[in-house]
């Protein structure tokens, strides 16, 4: 492989690379405010993806207002996910919770297939296709603007956690809630709004994914692969999982262009196992994170 | 003193399995006064904090909070109503900066919920730039802690710590100011700034403040009424010179016929 290719495989790389960024931080917000791993992210991803479908396809609704459609309703996902499933489980042990998750995840799974059938659907076109020539260099187009919409998300996400009273607040609860239940802060309000954040993340996440590729039911499994970055970046560093994901991005591209497409699942999680050999907690997660 | 109590703990009853952490205890907290909480290790300080504060829940008993009884309130609704407490181990959000944790003290306190503060973005805004004076002027300044407001509470000294924590309570406007413990581990200099900060509250703001200690000396000093557990009983209740004296007391912390160094006495 010569130079070029080098840099235009990295470059697809990174950028491709914002997506998973995007998926673990949505991991990452769950873990951090309720200590238990989502395994459902991946159903919460295509369900999201769906509703902007059906808005936009069946009801005709012009995108911008899709989107918001499908947001909402992501939005009253969680909410309920949270009010019916989780909170009854309060005080349980966390495997429990990440049990219920993962039942949670088929239900969803059958749910959607139930509804809208297990065929590939066309997403409506979320970002430009034009792809950029810089030079030799060519960066499919979806994949470019792609990176620049889950780095946006991120970026409001990060600040709102850092400068508004309410993110603060979740901060708070996520790091000692019986402090912040003691200061007055409604734990379970923050807790809710996780849950919410989450979701949307998910369905931007999703939506992006299924408009690059197609939509169905297998759209979930894409969470499944994020895990490995989550870990990699460690469960509870959001900065931490933004780098672990263009890390892995990038690998996973420069695999496909040494070894072929059927390296690009392979190289990457080799790579995350001898880093994790090294650093059990991940490059910039906490040393006392509960095994599980 | 016939001033009515703002706080009272009525025949409270704690048990964790076969531990008895609360028998019976009761307490008056009355306005502008400190009131103390002392007794050896394990005689329940702590838990007669928590239940208090709502974190257990007796299994008899209630208590009164300006005249509302709160036995079955919420923690945070406790603590919106006016009731603030410390931890005894600092318990500051050690990845924020001081002044973000001073500010979550006041986060009750801001009209504006959740999502309205999400919408709303003018008038949370306004909101919080009336907390960010109020409290520079009245918790930063007479803490003496402006010089440490944008750094992170991980880096700071132990007593500043304390320091930051009791400021983070005055943010929450409280009606009884809780310590659990506020000059544990500290030096001679230090404890004197604390007692002399608590001091401050009660004689120019008349704060009413309630704190469990173990420092005697410090007790001693500014209570105007101790009330001494032990074993989970309340074995002795009055001014400081009434239960100096008391013999109970001298039994429980001199422990007349075990022999052992007064515990009480050290720091």
């Amino acid at each position: 492989m010569d130079w070029l290719s080098f840099i235009e495989f990295s470059l697809i790389g990174i950028f491709s690379g914002g997506l998973l960024s995007l998926v673990a931080l949505g991991f990452v917000l769950i873990y951090k405010g309720t200590r238990a791993i989502n395994f459902a992210m991946g159903e919460f991803m295509m369900l999201g993806a769906y509703l902007i479908y059906t808005a936009h396809s069946w009801l005709g609704l012009p995108l911008w207002l899709a989107v918001a459609f499908g947001l909402a309703g992501i939005c009253l996902t969680a909410l309920l996910v949270e009010r019916l499933v989780l909170r009854p489980l309060a005080g349980q042990p966390v495997v429990s919770v990440l049990m219920v998750t993962i039942g949670l995840g088929a239900f969803l799974h059958g749910a959607v297939d139930a509804i809208w059938g297990g065929r590939n659907l066309e997403m409506p076109q979320m970002l430009p296709r034009k792809p950029l020539l810089w030079g030799d260099l060519l960066i499919p187009g979806p994949i470019f603007w792609s990176f620049w919409v889950a780095l946006a998300v991120i970026a409001a996400l990060s600040l709102y956690f850092r400068f508004s009273r309410t993110g603060i607040a979740m901060r708070a609860a996520a790091s000692d809630p019986i402090t912040a239940y003691a200061l007055g802060i409604d734990v379970r309000r923050t807790q809710q709004l996780t849950w919410v954040f989450a979701g949307c993340v998910g369905a931007v996440a999703g939506t992006i994914v299924a408009s690059i590729s197609s939509l169905s039911p297998a759209l979930s499994a894409t969470a499944l692969g994020v895990l490995a970055v989550v870990i990699l970046g460690g469960l509870d560093s959001i900065l931490g999982v933004i780098i672990a994901g263009l890390v892995v991005g990038w690998l996973e591209s420069i695999a496909v262009g040494f070894f072929g497409g059927k390296a690009r699942d392979l190289v990457p999680y080799l790579v995350v196992l001898a880093i994790l050999m090294v650093r059990p907690y991940g490059l910039l997660g906490t040393r006392d994170i509960e095994r599980l | 003193m016939n001033l009515s109590p703002v706080l009272s703990v009525d025949d409270v009853h704690l048990r964790f399995g076969g531990i008895r952490a609360l028998s019976g205890v009761s307490l008056q907290v009355a306005a502008g006064q400190i009131t103390a909480v002392i007794g050896p290790n394990g005689a329940g300080k702590t838990s007669l904090f928590n239940a208090i504060s709502g974190f257990y829940k007796p299994q008899q008993g209630r208590m009164v909070f300006e005249g509302r009884d709160i036995s079955h309130t919420k923690p945070n609704v406790r603590a919106a109503m006016g009731l603030a407490r410390t931890f005894q181990n600092v318990a500051l959000f050690r990845g924020m900066t001081v002044m973000d944790n001073i500010k979550l003290g006041g986060h009750h306190r801001m009209g504006a919920g959740t999502l309205q503060a999400m919408a709303y973005w003018g008038r949370s805004q306004r909101e919080e730039m009336a907390l960010r004076e109020e409290l520079e002027r009245d918790v930063i300044d007479f803490l003496e802690i402006d010089h440490i407001r944008h750094q992170s509470v991980a880096s700071l000294p132990y007593g500043l710590q304390k320091r930051v924590e009791l400021a983070r309570a005055l943010a929450m406007h409280p009606k009884v100011l809780m310590l659990d413990e506020p000059v544990a581990g500290m030096n001679r200099e230090e404890t004197e700034d604390m007692a002399r900060f608590i001091l401050d509250l009660q004689e120019e703001r008349g704060m009413t403040i309630l704190l469990i200690e173990h420092d005697m000396g410090m007790v001693m000093d500014i209570s105007n009424h101790v009330a001494v557990l032990n074993f989970g009983q309340l074995i002795a209740s009055g001014t400081p010179q009434e239960v100096r004296s008391h013999p109970e007391v001298i039994r429980a912390y001199l422990g007349a016929r075990e022999g052992r160094t007064p515990a009480a006495q050290q720091g």
